[in-house]
């Protein structure tokens, strides 16, 4: 019964990593690039939502949704200031730029809020659930950013496959020359990349904090991690590879710390992902990279 | 006044002049093509006239309006489009939506009206799949639009290419050789296309070929690149028997 509840926190857990890798790797699949800011993007959110609802007083659905809106305008000036001007540099250079993007984040959040943690006020009120006669309890939290995940990522997949916005982000991810001479402006989908994924940190990050209620600027870095690795796990480039790779990491994290060791849950998670790539390199749903030759 | 009005387009890559002076007027409806050997800087006229490459000098325009300096994006806007030599499909996208991609310009609505699925959504995608079709169907294409493009048998990825570059709504068409890797009776059958594209889209086609019983069955008129510079051009079939034209493609 113990292994019911762990399993559903672990999926829980899992749903908001695969809400940050699906940020990565939407990026990486458009943008050809590691975004190693993008876990940071989550913290800022997570306080932006933290002083509009703790500090000023907000109505926390208000809050969370001046939360997202700034992360969205984050997630494009990020974009437009660090990366854009490094379109044509190697990716070496855009990689460092982005971990230079994640200190300056870390940093800015340390000199405005502190080293100190803030305690963030949960959004969901709703009851634990009992299941099996008490024997397993699900918080409400774990409820709710279930439900979330599953609808976002619905809504993003309906979204790539099925609307002119989605089809432009596809066919710029397999030739973005090809894709600009049938006319579609690729700056305009990169920056819309940027956006949604943003969007999905700044929900992950309400999510991420209102499960684990410490707030301090540092919260978005090993998650960021763990949902790069997802992504990685997944198939980098792959949107339905993001959120398998995602809850897989969650389950994996959540029952090694639980029957193994907790100090040594990074270490098995990272373990599983050098196995995955040994067996698949592409990662579980990877595209084939066969050159014809 | 010409549809396209090539004035004086060169460009240097370092010391190398990949194109040098060159003159072009295309009127509308014209089928022209542009021929010469390997290296001769075919492709990279193609390149020069969709903005991948600006211009080191001269100028080109399209119906009066000068068009070097603009974007890719920019210049598909106003009414170019090209295929490529070597086949560039979105290949994992099905045959249906590398032709909405074409049409992604024609069609107005938010990516807001996306996430949340508003009417103006339904309509408008409704209304894309219905001319996707209806060009697929010019192509006899619409028994695979929901194909995956890569698993289309080689000539029909060749007619995809160009029916996806029709729905960008062009003016001027540009084809790099469409020929390419084609057994006689596939090149038959896409001299028919490229004539019937001209005449049921009236559309201007600037087409770049190898294959000369294409070339020669097709074109009304040719200009001839050797070493970037144009070494011929006029009516086909007297171009064809330049004997300059003729020396440069077999030698002395």
């Amino acid at each position: 019964m113990e292994f019911i509840s762990y399993l559903v926190n672990g999926i829980s857990l899992g749903s908001i990593y695969a809400l940050i890798a699906l940020g990565y790797t939407m990026v990486y699949g458009i943008a050809k690039m590691l975004n190693f800011a993008h876990g940071d993007v989550i913290m800022i959110g997570g306080y932006v939502v933290f002083t509009a609802m703790t500090t000023m007083g907000l109505n926390p659905w208000l809050s969370i949704l001046i939360g997202i809106v700034f992360c969205t305008l984050l997630g494009v000036v990020i974009e437009k200031v660090a990366y854009k001007p490094l379109r044509s540099a190697t990716s070496l250079a855009v990689l460092i730029t982005a971990i230079g993007v994640s200190y300056f984040l870390q940093n800015l959040a340390l000199i405005i809020f502190g080293a100190g943690g803030k305690t963030f006020t949960s959004v969901v009120n709703i009851e634990p659930v009992s299941l099996f006669g008490g024997q397993v309890t699900i918080s409400g939290e774990t409820i709710v950013t279930i439900l979330v995940s599953v609808v976002l990522m619905v809504v993003l997949t309906l979204f790539v496959n099925r609307t002119k916005p989605g089809r432009a982000m596809l066919a710029v991810s397999e030739d973005k020359g090809a894709a600009q001479l049938m006319g579609v402006n690729v700056n305009r989908t990169i920056s819309l990349t940027f956006a949604i994924g943003s969007a999905l940190a700044a929900i992950a990050g309400v999510l991420m904090c209102s499960t684990f209620p410490s707030l301090t600027p540092y919260i978005g870095a090993m998650p960021g991690i763990r949902a790069f690795v997802a992504a990685v796990f997944g198939g980098i480039g792959s949107i339905p590879g993001a959120m398998i790779g995602g809850v897989l990491i969650g389950i994996i994290e959540n029952l090694s710390k639980a029957y193994i060791s907790s100090q040594m849950s990074d270490a098995i998670v990272f373990a599983v992902l050098i196995i995955v790539l040994l067996v698949k390199p592409t990662g579980i749903m990877g595209k084939k990279i066969a050159e014809k030759v | 006044m010409a549809l396209l009005e090539v004035k004086n387009l060169g460009i240097s890559f370092g010391g190398l002049r990949a194109v040098d002076g060159l003159n072009l007027q295309i009127e509308k409806g014209t089928l022209y093509g542009l021929i010469g050997p390997n290296g001769a800087g075919k492709t990279t006229v193609f390149n020069l006239l969709t903005g991948v490459y600006k211009p080191t000098i001269g100028t080109f325009a399209l119906d009066g309006e000068v068009l070097n300096g603009k974007s890719q994006a920019q210049i598909n806007h106003k009414g170019i489009a090209r295929t490529f030599q070597n086949i560039r499909l979105f290949s994992k996208m099905s045959v249906l939506d590398n032709v909405k991609v074409g049409l992604h310009n024609n069609c107005k609505y938010s990516a807001f009206a996306g996430v949340f699925r508003l009417p103006s959504y339904f309509k408008q995608e409704k209304a894309m799949n219905k001319e996707a079709m209806e060009i697929l169907k010019v192509f006899d294409l619409d028994k695979e639009a929901s194909v995956t493009a890569e698993n289309l048998p080689y000539g029909k990825q060749r007619k995809l290419e160009i029916a996806r570059a029709l729905a960008t709504h062009p003016k001027l068409l540009l084809l790099d050789e469409p020929a390419a890797g084609m057994n006689p009776n596939e090149t038959e059958e896409l001299m028919q296309t490229i004539r019937f594209v001209r005449d049921e889209f009236d559309m201007t086609i600037l087409l770049i070929e190898h294959d000369m019983r294409l070339v020669s069955g097709i074109c009304e008129q040719l200009t001839v690149l050797n070493f970037g510079m144009e070494l011929a051009k006029g009516e086909t079939s007297a171009v064809l028997n330049n004997p300059e034209v003729i020396t440069a493609y077999l030698g002395e």
